[in-house]
């Protein structure tokens, strides 16, 4: 256990997450990795607060797990500080950042 | 307590501390606040008087405590400037809401009739939430976490690490807490989850 950790594994298949955000935007929200937040408070949080499904919601908290990062959302800059300002008020450890930065 | 947060019929969740219990988590809220008010949002001081004073707006550079750090992470990366605008924006109602939650816990506790002192030692305390209260206290819960894994200085993979500190090592109770928050917490989670 480590990372977003859980005291309960969460069962997934194995999917590609290439294609999870679309880019609709020059910047973008990312969450990083950290070793208090809880996989089964960070899917939650990522369903309750972007309306993702489960299944989304689980690949992407999977995705800052393994990877240390990922994006969730993307967009016009006021429209993604709201988003990490969000995660912020949450407890999660979130950045914005342009597309190509 | 061995069961944490239980789904209510009808949403919501519900959980019975021991006074104890109970007593713990309302101190441990009752810090928060009390953190999130003591070292004050100020604006920088590098203003002149004049300027300082008509200066309403919040801080533009990060907390120095790192637990509040952590609470209030910085927004870009690389840029000191729009971090500092962000933070400016963004840190005095985020530390208003995280003190609301945190008290919400306080009120929630003593709403169930929990005394300013507790001295009973058969005294329970039932707690309901509704779903809006549980995301409430899922987020001071989180906030408790955050603050304790600071001050333990918690990382990654290091469950060994505090397993095999000796038992009067006074960090062991202080994990001891942590752990029981994160079953606090996860329980919550999956007593409102679909």
């Amino acid at each position: 256990m480590g990372g977003v950790s859980a005291p309960s594994p969460v069962e997934l298949e194995e999917t590609d997450l290439g294609d999870l955000t679309e880019i609709d935007g020059p910047w973008q929200t990312v969450v990083w990795n950290d070793p208090v937040n809880l996989m089964s408070y960070v899917t939650f949080v990522f369903q309750q607060y972007f309306g993702f499904s489960r299944k989304k919601a689980e690949k992407l908290m999977l995705q800052v797990h393994h990877d240390g990062r990922c994006i969730v959302s993307s967009g016009g800059r006021e429209e993604m500080e709201r988003d990490v300002r969000a995660m912020h008020e949450y407890g999660l450890w979130a950045t914005l950042e342009k597309v190509d930065g | 307590m061995a069961d944490g947060f239980q789904r209510l019929r009808g949403g919501g969740a519900v959980a019975t501390f021991t006074g104890f219990e109970a007593d713990l988590l309302r101190s441990l809220a009752a810090q928060i606040v009390e953190l999130l008010r003591n070292e004050a949002a100020v604006p920088a001081t590098d203003l002149d008087p004049f300027e300082s004073m008509l200066d309403f707006t919040g801080p533009t550079t990060a907390p120095d405590d790192p637990v509040l750090a952590r609470l209030f992470p910085v927004a870009y990366r690389d840029d000191e400037e729009a971090a500092g605008e962000f933070r400016r924006f963004t840190e005095t109602e985020l530390r208003s809401g995280k003190a609301a939650s945190a008290a919400a816990v306080i009120d929630a506790m003593e709403e169930a009739g929990l005394p300013g002192e507790v001295d009973e030692s058969g005294l329970m305390i039932d707690v309901e939430l509704d779903a809006d209260e549980a995301v409430t206290w899922m987020k001071a819960l989180n906030d408790m976490r955050l603050a304790l894994a600071t001050r333990l200085g918690v990382e990654e993979d290091d469950e060994e690490f505090w397993e095999s500190l000796p038992d009067d090592d006074p960090r062991v109770h202080v994990h001891d807490i942590y752990d029981w928050l994160a079953f606090l917490q996860e329980t919550l989670v999956h007593a409102v989850s679909g």
